[in-house]
């Protein structure tokens, strides 16, 4: 036998919370540095943790819920669910994030509960965003989330690690989200499932950690547990000013153990759109190009940050929004609709015709704030296109860029954004 | 105990928004009245198919692919799934599905075709497919989730044993 290998970000940072030697396929019972839970998922996490007997979470500082998919409340079927988050908080002294606040994904990290490091979980599939600022974040169930929030603790299956690494240049008009949406065209909805992905290169290095947010928000639509990057100056200096915690970065040993190692090269890579009804169904813009949509929606935890409404609102500077069309904009919290209201985005954006609605998930998931009507397109920077995702069977969603969504708005067609750049730099 | 019903076949990538869709999760905790509403985008009558007699939801690859909703294991619960039998699962659905007591299968779906009647045994590890006269084999749950499965769910080791005693 050769020397024990090293080790993955993933087998680090496991090794670490549960104080074992740990490596992919072990089971282990690991300490976690914070526990979240949203508006559809937290008020079952209460239920369980009310059926376990348990009123006292393990460290009300390390517990959060936010109310961001359905708020402010459309019905009162909702305001009764968001009236149980409020009583948990008050009982318990975990924190509440209320109406308005925004999306749980860009608080989390946003307010410093997390650092690079950490182990997390979420009551949301997307919690595997914070990948990007080298946090082990991945999303659970209730229950799951519940046991968190009372022990501090949950189990885990080590997982193996797929490492993604990203060559070349990334062309003009082409960004993060266009690179993750190739992924998934590449490797399929169930490409990665079980496994980490450890994502990087040269064209992960030049990228802002806002557009590093993308891919690693967007792990979870191929499967994988987690979307990983190494933490850099960038990373740590996102953290300043952020809390009291310090960025404890964990980087993979040169001779860690990856089960696949895929390479792309990014000066290849155009932009991408994914028609629907799913996420790997990834189609170069010029083959979707001139199809008409109703409605366009540029937010979420996969592009609602200040650099997406910064591209959206650099291509609609001096445009208008087509009168066919619909543009709606859900900054993904209040400090980026402040930021982007400093800026000078948000009266851009409005001005072109955009609907702004609170910070929070908008229309993502169906709930509110604009549900497309039967037989309808939309062109959406979301991270999800199934069927009846934003509230109709009938309709019928495609995932682009915030500049692919911009562009389209403008024309009333998906439209390739690289005519529409300033100069056609990013 | 052996489950004895017939099987619900549906095809590869059933996400969670198919299982119970946004626009009714967000709505209540009230998992019976949402369970009406269950795989309604890929078969409108699986509810009414399911519930008066019990039924096994046959997959593809890649069952419960999607959001982290726990809701979507507790509506197949509500509209009397016996068991979830398919080629694979995604991640999150798995543990959920475990963690609230809806039992899953991974096993060659092929081998079963909708309305086929399906015995299983989960215990001692059999399942018939009684229609085709055929045993399909599938491998044994993990040793610490048929551990939480023993103790009735999470919820339930929990209060046994006041917190994770995992071996």
């Amino acid at each position: 036998m050769g020397p024990i290998a090293g080790k993955t970000i993933a087998e680090k940072i496991f090794s670490a919370h549960s104080g074992t030697d740990a490596h992919a396929g072990d089971i282990v019972v690991a300490d976690v540095d914070f526990v979240m839970g949203q508006d559809g998922t937290s008020p079952l996490a209460i239920k369980a943790l009310e059926r376990m007997g348990v009123e006292k979470v393990f460290d009300p500082k390390k517990v959060a819920v936010v109310m961001d998919h359905s708020s402010p409340s459309p019905i009162e079927g909702v305001s009764a669910l968001h009236t149980i988050m409020r009583e948990f908080g008050k009982r318990t002294g975990a924190k509440v994030y209320d109406v308005g606040c925004g999306v749980c994904h860009q608080l989390i990290p946003e307010n410093g509960h997390v650092v690079p490091g950490d182990l997390m979980v979420g009551c949301d599939s997307h919690t595997c965003t914070y990948g990007a600022l080298n946090v082990f974040s991945t999303g659970v169930g209730s229950t799951d989330g519940a046991a968190a929030m009372a022990s501090g603790k949950l189990w885990f299956k080590v997982p193996e690690t797929m490492k993604v690494t990203y060559t070349g240049d990334l062309q003009p008009g082409v960004f993060s989200k266009d690179l993750v949406l190739y992924l998934a065209g590449q490797i399929g909805a169930d490409g990665a499932t079980y496994k980490a992905l450890e994502i990087g290169g040269p064209v992960i290095d030049a990228l802002s950690v806002d557009a590093r947010m993308t891919i690693s928000n967007m792990a979870i639509e191929v499967g994988a547990k987690a979307g990983l990057m190494a933490a850099d100056a960038k990373t740590v200096a996102w953290f300043e000013g952020r809390g009291e915690r310090t960025p404890a970065p964990v980087a993979a040993d040169a001779d860690a153990e990856y089960c696949c190692e895929l390479t792309y090269d990014a000066t290849a890579i155009g932009p991408q759109v994914a028609k629907p009804h799913s996420v790997d169904n990834v189609s170069l813009i010029e083959c979707v190009a001139g199809t008409p949509i109703q409605q366009g929606f540029l937010g979420t935890c996969t592009n609602g940050r200040l650099e997406d409404l910064g591209i959206a609102a650099g291509i609609l500077k001096g445009r208008k929004v087509h009168p066919d069309v619909r543009f709606i904009v859900a900054p993904a919290s209040k400090q980026i609709l402040l930021d982007a209201i400093a800026a000078g985005y948000i009266q851009t954006l409005v001005e072109a015709g955009a609907a702004l609605v609170t910070p929070g998930c908008g229309p993502c998931v169906g709930t509110h704030n604009g549900v497309p009507s039967d037989g309808e397109n939309v062109i959406s920077t979301a991270n999800r296109n199934f069927k009846g995702r934003m509230g109709n069977s009938n309709a019928f969603v495609y995932l682009g860029s915030p500049a692919t969504v911009a562009a389209s708005v403008i024309t009333g067609v998906i439209t390739d954004p690289r005519p529409y750049l300033e100069g056609g730099a990013r | 105990m052996t489950i004895e019903a017939s099987a619900i076949k549906l095809g590869d990538d059933i996400n969670t928004d198919y299982i119970i869709s946004g626009k009714y999760k967000f709505k209540s905790n009230d998992m019976e009245a949402m369970a009406v509403h269950a795989m309604e985008d890929v078969d409108a009558h699986y509810y009414e198919k399911a519930k008066p007699a019990g039924a096994f939801l046959v997959a593809g690859s890649n069952f419960g692919m999607g959001s982290s909703r726990e809701q979507a294991p507790l509506v197949l619960i509500h509209s009397n799934t016996k068991a979830v039998l398919a080629k694979s699962f995604a991640r999150i659905f798995y543990r959920n599905a475990i963690n609230t007591g809806l039992p899953v299968v991974e096993c060659d779906t092929d081998l079963i075709d909708d309305g086929d009647e399906l015995s299983l045994d989960l215990a001692a590890g059999v399942l018939r497919n009684v229609t085709k006269g055929v045993t399909i084999p599938f491998p044994p749950l993990p040793p610490v989730m048929a551990q939480l499965l023993a103790d009735g769910g999470l919820v339930e080791h929990f209060k046994k044993h006041g917190g994770f005693a995992l071996d």
